[in-house]
């Protein structure tokens, strides 16, 4: 072989990023901690209602007609246009959660009679929601549930399909992934709704492919590499794997940016979490992963070769 | 090292492609929106068909396939605003006693229809519509079912003469009996033992007093909990049908909510208000032979005209639980409980009617919209309640019954369809809403709108990117990736999944991801030619090699997908089924299908090189 590709020294860059990384994962987690999340309707419970205006309109005018008509409570912004308004209501804690259903419908009407009033363009309801107190409790708890297991499944899984070493550095970088994704949210108060929730674990789903690829090409040239290093081996499979990695990468951002731009409101949030997730992901794929697994000292000694795994690998 | 796939294997991969363009197809005929009409006893006819046609012509609202079918009519209309007038009109015309309701018919060929070839439903988001979330209050169903106890038990103590000097429910699973002396107890235990085998007891003795606690175990509380769900969703599953809804989707959601989900409903108030009705169930006798006329009610019951005497022998509210069993014949039977006093009342009036039919029947109040003249003259809608009741059961009363019963004779279905039946009448357990969103029809063509244009936009961007960088590779790439679109579909249309906003992101998500596993080929097969291989040797070890890598890391995303599928609810679950069969169809297309095309252009023949992009 004469000609090779450019080798870039990942091994020695992951472990400056992996400061870096360690740091950002501090801010993240910190930021939770104080600034917790911008929870959606999903989590919070409450009321929200989303009307049309046939022309733009000003965030304080319906405040305004609102605050008048008795909404003290309401919180009013504008949603993707000038003619699109969302109002949340919080739970009033006096009334209970059976009645605050059945008087959704009358809620809602005030309300559109409050903003016609008050507006000489027309007015439209587009949606009206209600999620009772205890609806959204559980489903906090089922999504950190969800996160919970799928990291032990994906652990258990790497543990016997390759070793445990990987599977902590595996489950490491993919805690990670999580906690900057969620923690950018945090910091930038972006609305986490059930819709953010399944894009995380969609992240997940996208993020532990790519680290599988990696150690699967880590654990072939353990296997056939006579000589290096366990530092140099890995670096010399993240340089055979990077170009599908980026590439991979850059075909999900693809169509990850297209919702983005074309999606719509409702989508955004979506589509926010996914952008995020998978570029931390493959960040993560090519320098955290790798560098967890090298502190855990990985050798070859790790990943004898079965016998039946020779056989498999001559041509038919 | 000739890359050519035997004949048999394309022309299997071609069969499957061609399944999955036949079963997705019917996605691309839209419904038409149409206007069904039906008679509470009578069949509706051609002359009634062209009376309504009649109407409309007059009207000046543009119809089309108009035909009798089942015994109902359907009427379609060009858009959905015709529709809505035209359901006025045909109400008009036809008067009381005609249902019309909203309804969206196929138009995919009748040979499509034929083997079952159906579409992907559109979720509230795409087409605008109300979603509830109910729950069932188990805490009043269990509160119902002990205070039943506690009049059973109340009786049964004082005629086996055992006193007590208290006997009250301290929370909904607790009864709590106090005592004077240790051997009033153990006497009372002895007979509960016996009679109540459900109630665990224990015994307290407290301040010179002595306490028997009754309880029911953790595993009947939860046998009580799925009776009481599945009763309640019998309950809304018949009223759904009365609000004439195209597509309602009733399902249980965890051990106690109901999620029902009315497309194309915008008047909600209404829909609450249908929803939490109450119906009632009433036990009655045959009409003696030459009783007076105005003494009975005539119902149909599988095809029998039945009189039915007007007077109630017992209410729905003495009903204590029901179930379908095997006896010991293994035939299958309804098992009616009925409370302490239900039950006295009930062995006096059978004693004395052996051998005469008892007779079961179900009402439920529903609401309809008539039209009647306003105060200018003119015609104006308007809602109206009315109590539809219906014959469940109609058997012969073979001994005197007491407060436990079976209604034998019936077929398994009959069983299990009869004693839910009983079970909506007689022990659905209160429900509230805890989550209701309703989205406007505007808001459901945008949403629909905006899914397009960022499918259409991403796929092409992924489509160009894998032409541009892998050449002809990349088209074969892209051909499996339409198949894999294709496959996606018709899956989802098999198992009628609902399509909703997040679904439609799912499936662009997926198809972005899913070019991975052809990644990971080309660049194994780019290393393979860089290597030295020729380009055949390339080919072949390129999928080879890359094969365990593909299989690892999908199985480990399949792994997240069940964790979502598992844990998820609504638009979560939907997006993890898309998820998973996504999963299934990227990897047989990645490695099926692209080996299959690159076999059939480059295999078989001498290759210098593959037009595959640049490699050193």
């Amino acid at each position: 072989m004469a000609i090779t590709l450019r080798q870039f020294d990942f091994i020695g860059t992951g472990r400056k990023l992996s400061v870096v990384s360690a740091v950002l994962v501090v801010i993240s987690l910190g930021s939770l901690l104080f600034n917790s999340l911008e929870f959606g309707l999903d989590f919070t419970s409450g009321t929200l209602v989303e009307v049309g205006y046939s022309d733009s309109v000003e965030v304080a005018t319906v405040s305004a007609a609102l605050e008048e008509a008795g909404f003290e409570n309401a919180q009013v912004v504008a949603f993707g246009s000038d003619q699109e308004i969302l109002i949340r209501m919080p739970v009033d804690e006096t009334v209970s959660e059976v009645e605050m259903a059945s008087q959704l419908e009358v809620l809602g009407e005030n309300v559109m009679t409050a903003l016609q009033a008050a507006s000489s363009a027309d007015v439209e309801l587009r949606r009206l929601e209600f999620v009772g107190p205890r609806v959204g409790e559980e489903l906090a708890e089922s999504g950190g549930m969800g996160i919970l297991v799928s990291l032990g499944m994906i652990m258990l899984y790497v543990a016997v399909r390759f070793q445990i070493k990987f599977a902590v550095a595996s489950v490491v970088a993919l805690i990670h992934d999580v906690i900057l994704t969620v923690g950018v949210f945090s910091i930038f108060r972006l609305e986490f709704d059930l819709t953010v929730l399944a894009a995380v674990l969609a992240v997940i789903g996208y993020s532990v492919n790519d680290k599988i690829v990696v150690f699967d090409r880590v654990r072939e040239n353990f296997r056939i590499m006579r000589k290096g290093t366990p530092a140099e081996l890995i670096n010399a499979s993240l340089n055979q794997t990077l170009s599908r990695t980026t590439i991979t990468a850059g075909t999900t951002l693809l169509v990850v940016i297209a919702m983005l731009v074309a999606g719509g409101d409702s989508i955004r949030g979506f589509a926010t979490a996914l952008c995020l997730g998978i570029s931390i992901g493959t960040y993560s794929s090519i320098y955290i992963g790798t560098t967890v697994a090298l502190m855990l000292k990985v050798s070859k000694e790790d990943l004898i070769v079965p016998p039946k795994e020779g056989a498999a690998d001559s041509m038919p | 090292m000739l890359n050519k796939n035997p004949l048999w294997k394309n022309l299997l991969i071609l069969f499957v492609v061609l399944l999955a363009a036949l079963y997705s197809a019917p996605n691309l005929y839209p419904d038409d929106p149409a206007v069904q009409i039906s008679h509470e006893s009578e069949p509706i006819t051609e002359f009634e068909i062209s009376t309504v046609t009649d109407a409309l012509r007059g009207a000046g609202i543009e119809y089309f396939g108009d035909v009798v079918q089942d015994r109902t009519g359907l009427v379609r209309f060009r858009n959905l605003e015709e529709q809505l007038l035209g359901k006025g009109v045909i109400e008009q015309t036809l008067g009381n006693g005609y249902f019309t309701a909203l309804n969206l018919a196929p138009t995919t060929p009748g040979w499509m229809q034929a083997i079952n070839a159906g579409k992907m439903s559109l979720g509230l988001d795409l087409q605008g519509g109300v979603h509830f979330l109910m729950e069932v209050d188990m805490e009043a169903a269990l509160t119902r079912r002990m205070e039943n106890n506690i009049s059973n038990i109340r009786q049964m103590l004082r005629e086996e003469r055992i006193r007590s000097r208290a006997l009250n429910l301290v929370d909904s699973n607790h009864i709590e009996i106090r005592f004077d002396d240790e051997e009033s107890r153990s006497a009372a235990r002895a007979l509960l033992r016996e009679n109540f085998a459900e109630l665990q007891n224990l015994n307290r003795e407290t301040g010179g007093d002595f306490f028997l606690d009754l309880s029911l175990s953790e595993l009947d509380i939860q046998q009580m909990e799925r009776d009481t769900i599945a009763a309640n969703k019998t309950t809304i599953l018949n009223r759904v049908d009365s609000l004439g809804v195209s597509e309602p989707v009733v399902q249980q959601q965890g051990s106690n909510r109901i999620v029902v989900e009315l497309p194309g409903v915008q008047d909600t108030a209404q829909a609450k208000r249908i929803l939490q009705r109450i119906a009632t169930l009433q036990f009655h006798l045959e009409a003696a032979p030459g009783s007076p006329t105005n003494s009975y009610t005539t119902y149909e019951y599988q095809g029998m005209m039945i009189n039915v005497n007007n007077d109630v022998i017992l209410q729905g509210d003495r009903v204590s639980n029901v179930r379908s069993a095997l006896d010991q014949q293994g035939l299958p039977q309804v098992v009616i409980n009925l409370d302490a006093q239900g039950g006295e009342q009930f062995s006096r009036v059978t004693r004395e009617n052996i051998g005469n039919p008892m007779d079961i029947i179900l009402s439920e109040t529903k609401t309809r919209t008539v039209t009647v003249p306003g105060e200018n003259g003119a015609m104006v809608e308007q809602q109206e309640t009315y109590e539809e009741k219906r014959l469940i059961s109609h058997a012969v009363i073979r001994a005197a019954l007491g407060r436990e019963f079976v209604i034998t004779g019936l077929s398994t279905t009959e069983a299990n369809e009869l004693s839910l039946l009983i079970r909506s009448g007689a022990l659905a357990a209160p429900m509230y809403f805890v989550e209701e969103r309703t989205l406007g029809p505007s808001m459901g063509a945008e949403n629909i709108e905006q899914g397009k244009r960022a499918t259409y936009l991403g796929v092409g961007l992924v489509v160009l990117f894998m032409m541009f960088y892998y050449k002809l590779f990349g088209v074969f790439a892209n051909i499996a990736l339409a198949v894999n679109l294709l496959m996606l579909i018709a899956i989802m249309s098999i198992i009628s999944a609902t399509l909703t906003l997040p679904g439609i992101f799912g499936i662009v998500l997926i198809l972005g991801m899913a070019v991975d596993a052809n990644v990971l080929i080309f660049t194994r097969i780019r290393e393979e030619l860089t290597a030295g291989l020729s380009p055949q040797s390339a080919i072949s070890a390129g999928f080879d090699r890359a094969f365990g890598t593909i299989m690892d890391a999908n199985l480990t995303t399949l792994l997240v997908g069940i964790v979502l599928f598992s844990i998820g609810t609504g638009p979560v679950k939907g997006f993890a089924v898309t998820l998973m069969i996504g999963i299934f169809t990227s990897v047989w297309t990645a490695i099926v299908v692209t080996r299959a095309l690159v076999n059939l252009y480059y295999g078989g023949r001498q290759v210098k090189s593959l037009w595959i992009g640049n490699y050193i």
